[in-house]
């Protein structure tokens, strides 16, 4: 642990150095342009102050969006429409539901797959065909339909994370439900076990490590289907909201610290299935 | 066939179809094993000991020729779990104790609780594991792991254990115990059992039948009834009707090796 401290904290300064040198770089234009149109000479010194406290910067400063972040996240109540905790919420709610939607559909394809001759021909190429549609174009036709049908608010944005999510859980449980060897399955022969009892408790249990990895990744796409949901519906509320709301106004302070927000978001959420993920497998004597 | 026979193969072939053309795995292979036998497979790899098991669990399918298990097919006595069978590695469950291990048999044949528990308690006395119950498999040295799979394969009181290579991959010192706790167990329970190995000396002190194999394709070259009284302690391997029996053993796989030069 200690030994690891030293060099992330390095990169961890040289990530900050860089950014603020970016922010120097792309803002710098726009210091000077202000300084022509008050005809005043700008020294370097307040060219550099000037570029790391702008309104509406090109790249902020790291500290101009820790203000931000602060500002919406602990300083607001967070039944604030500005509150970033709340816009959290909205997203995370759908990544949730698109998720378990998601694990849920994997799982069920994974078993007809495994168990069925058909399905292992028919389906996967269509599981395949389905993640090389690009969701930007889905997102909004699976928007409208469902409206046209009256469903809208949390639902049609867990689909579109479904969507995204259930791919990797079909593709890493088809594997895992597959990983006894043969030796494991004649052993179950010679009992006369059922299928059903073959897959309780021989494929389901062997499953689990690919389970696990599956579901980080799919909890990961979920996160970013529930945002791409939101960008076209024109949905007030969200992380997705406010991204293109940030983008409209070009309030890129909003729009970073929404970035981060969901970046921090989605390593909690990742990081929670990690801490089941191990405990489950040293419980089951897989790790 | 006499009324006591377990297994009995007639004229039995055996062969895969492979890429790279068909592999005569056996070959009108004609065997009878009585009740109570200790009968050991012997010969050089690949001339079919483990499809001859296999044959006889209903886990390969003869091409010609036929198998019946106390005098039925063999898939009917795979369906009455007739057999236990052990393999040459353990193939414990790792998210399982010894004990949830060796209920996993008697699980799926719908034994209660109690009767599971019972079970459980008389095999791992039968393999000297009591105590063991609890612990999970990566607890339990590689010869310790072999017996509770053993234990497992006797939980469900199958007359008939199919054996192959056991104890291969133990080092000696533990599978000359292994080998002496069989012969009691095989005492004790009067059990048939099959027995599938490399070794000559383990094949004799073990055997009342050896069934000597050769390969291309797997055929029966001997079989060698054993002079050796069912008491054997360790070191009735250093008698002179053991040796006699063992040069036997080495004389029939010579034979089955001279003829596929
Ligand atoms: N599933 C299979 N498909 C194709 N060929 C097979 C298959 N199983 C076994 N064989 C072939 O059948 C022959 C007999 O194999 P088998 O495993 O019965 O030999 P063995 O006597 O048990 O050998 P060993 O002592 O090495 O275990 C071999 O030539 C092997 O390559
Ligand atoms: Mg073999």
């Amino acid at each position: 642990m200690r030994q690891a401290t030293l060099p992330i904290l390095t990169v961890v300064a040289a990530i900050f150095a860089l950014w603020y040198l970016g922010a120097v770089w792309l803002n710098s234009d726009w210091a000077y342009d202000k300084a022509v149109r008050l005809d005043k000479d700008l020294t370097f010194s307040e060219m550099v102050i000037d570029t790391w406290s702008q309104d509406k910067p090109k790249l902020p400063a790291p500290h101009q969006v820790a203000a931000e972040l602060w500002d919406t996240t602990i300083d607001k109540r967070i039944t604030s429409k500005r509150s970033l905790v709340y816009h959290s919420w909205i997203t995370l709610s759908s990544t949730l539901l698109g998720f378990v939607l998601g694990t849920g559909l994997g799982i069920a394809l994974a078993i007809g797959i495994v168990y069925n001759r058909t399905m292992d021909m028919s389906v996967m190429p269509w599981v395949i065909a389905s993640q090389t549609i690009p969701i930007l174009a889905l997102a909004p036709m699976i928007i409208v339909v469902l409206n046209a049908i009256g469903i809208s608010g949390l639902l049609p944005k867990a689909i579109i994370s479904m969507y995204l999510s259930f791919f990797p859980v079909v593709v890493g449980m088809v594997k895992g439900l597959r990983s006894p060897d043969n030796m494991q399955l004649d052993q179950m022969r010679t009992w006369n076990a059922s299928p059903t009892q073959t897959f309780w408790r021989l494929r389901l249990p062997s499953s689990m490590p690919y389970l696990f990895t599956s579901l980080k990744v799919g909890m990961a796409a979920s996160l970013v289907g529930a945002i791409v949901g939101e960008l076209p519906t024109g949905a007030v509320a969200g992380l997705g909201a406010r991204l293109l709301a940030g983008s409209y106004y070009g309030q890129t302070i909003q729009i970073w610290s929404a970035l981060i927000m969901a970046a921090v978001l989605a390593a909690l959420l990742v990081a929670t299935i990690g801490m089941v993920q191990r405990a489950t497998l040293k419980r089951m004597g897989l790790s | 066939m006499k009324t006591d026979t377990v297994i009995s193969a007639k004229d039995l072939s055996l062969t895969f179809q492979t890429g790279d053309g068909p592999v005569h795995a056996l070959k009108d292979v004609t065997l009878d094993i009585a009740k109570g036998d200790f009968v050991s497979f012997i010969g050089p790899s690949g001339c079919g000991k483990t499809t001859l098991l296999r044959a006889m669990a209903d886990l390969e399918h003869p091409t010609s020729g036929t198998m019946t298990v106390n005098g039925t097919t063999a898939e009917e006595a795979r369906r009455a779990r007739a057999y236990g069978y052990v393999f040459q590695a353990a193939g414990l469950y790792p998210w399982r104790t010894i004990a949830g291990n060796i209920s996993l048999p008697l699980e799926i044949m719908g034994y209660d609780k109690a009767e599971q528990a019972r079970r459980i308690q008389r095999v791992l006395e039968l393999v000297e594991l009591e105590g063991f119950e609890k612990k999970y498999p990566w607890q339990l040295s590689g010869g310790m792991q072999q017996r509770a799979s053993i234990a497992r394969a006797l939980a469900f009181d199958a007359d008939l254990l199919l054996m192959d290579e056991p104890f291969g991959a133990l080092d000696e010192i533990v599978r000359d115990h292994l080998n002496e706790q069989l012969l009691k167990l095989w005492e004790r329970t009067n059990k048939t059992i099959c027995f599938v190995t490399h070794s000559i000396p383990e094949a004799v002190y073990l055997s009342t039948r050896i069934v000597v194999m050769s390969p291309r394709p797997g055929r029966i070259s001997d079989v060698i009834e054993s002079p050796l009284p069912r008491e054997r302690p360790l070191d009735i391997r250093d008698s002179p009707e053991f040796i006699e029996v063992a040069h036997r053993v080495r004389d029939g796989l010579r034979a089955g090796h001279s003829d596929d030069v």
